[in-house]
């Protein structure tokens, strides 16, 4: 009982201390090593959740792929520092004052969704039902009932693949 | 057992952190990192609930979000790409024209 709740704790506050180094500080590489951090925090809750499937395409999809996707395209552009040009200071958007107000947003957002969240009344997870975390059910379920978003799926794939290709591969101006 | 209302308060708190970072870093690439964080805090909440009712429903729509994640991260960063060879700059305020 007890130890599930720390085990929780635990993976949580890696979650969420890699998240909040990600937006705290301003090496991008730093924000991409951090957030790998917090998405293997993640996937420790969804193996917590029992569905370990998940879990590891969250490591092998997310920090294996994506995550070193962000990696490359961070060391070729060489923008391990934000922009400090005079323009980004002088925009009346990015004055201390405004950038307070979107801060400000953040928090009234997270009191928002905290307060909807905490009227659920909370039963632990689990205990109604048992686990349906079996790879053999998820893949019957994904090629019969999801057929067609799974299809659909592909392209957008293809689509996201010719448009990062087009995008990307130009020469020149 | 952990009650379903820490992972949605969780959740909830990811998700507020990426926000933030939309509004308050300035640097593209960061902003598109939290949107990411904003998508597995989603992605969290879909897995709790399906443990919850005892389906296989939540894994596989948060299969479908990572499968949009990579799409989006991967025209996302050609997009940035293709900004960065026009402005040599990554900060939002470089991109605020349609066209130069």
């Amino acid at each position: 009982m007890a130890f599930d709740l720390l085990i929780f704790y635990v993976f949580a506050a890696v979650a969420v201390a890699g998240a909040l180094l990600v937006v705290g500080q301003r090496n991008p590489i730093y924000s991409v090593v951090a957030i790998v951090g917090s998405f293997c925090g993640l996937s420790g809750l969804y193996v917590l959740l029992e569905a370990p499937f998940v879990a590891v395409v969250q490591i092998i999809i997310y920090t294996g792929a994506i995550l070193v996707l962000f990696l490359f395209t961070v060391m070729l552009l060489n923008a391990t520092r934000e922009d400090g040009a005079e323009w980004d200071r002088s925009h009346p958007y990015y004055r201390p004052g405004p950038t307070r107000i979107g801060g400000l947003l953040a928090v009234v957002l997270l009191g928002q969704l905290v307060w909807a969240m905490t009227r659920i009344a909370g039963a632990g997870v689990g205990e109604q039902q048992p686990a349906a975390s079996s790879v053999r059910l998820l893949g019957r379920v994904l090629f019969t009932d999801y057929m067609f978003a799974f299809e659909v799926t592909s392209i957008l794939i293809i689509a996201a693949m010719v448009g990062a290709v087009v995008l990307a591969g130009r020469k020149g101006h | 057992m952990v009650p379903i209302t820490h992972y949605l308060v969780l959740s909830g708190i990811l998700f507020a952190i990426g926000t933030a970072g939309v509004f308050l870093r300035r640097n593209v690439i960061t902003l598109l990192l939290s949107v990411e964080v904003m998508l597995n805090a989603v992605n969290l909440t879909f897995v709790a609930f399906g443990r919850q009712f005892g389906t296989v429903d939540g894994q596989i729509i948060t299969f479908f979000v990572m499968t949009v994640a990579a799409a989006e991260a991967a025209v996302g960063l050609a997009i940035i790409i293709a900004l960065f060879r026009h402005r040599e700059s990554l900060s939002p305020e470089a991109f605020t024209n349609l066209k130069w």
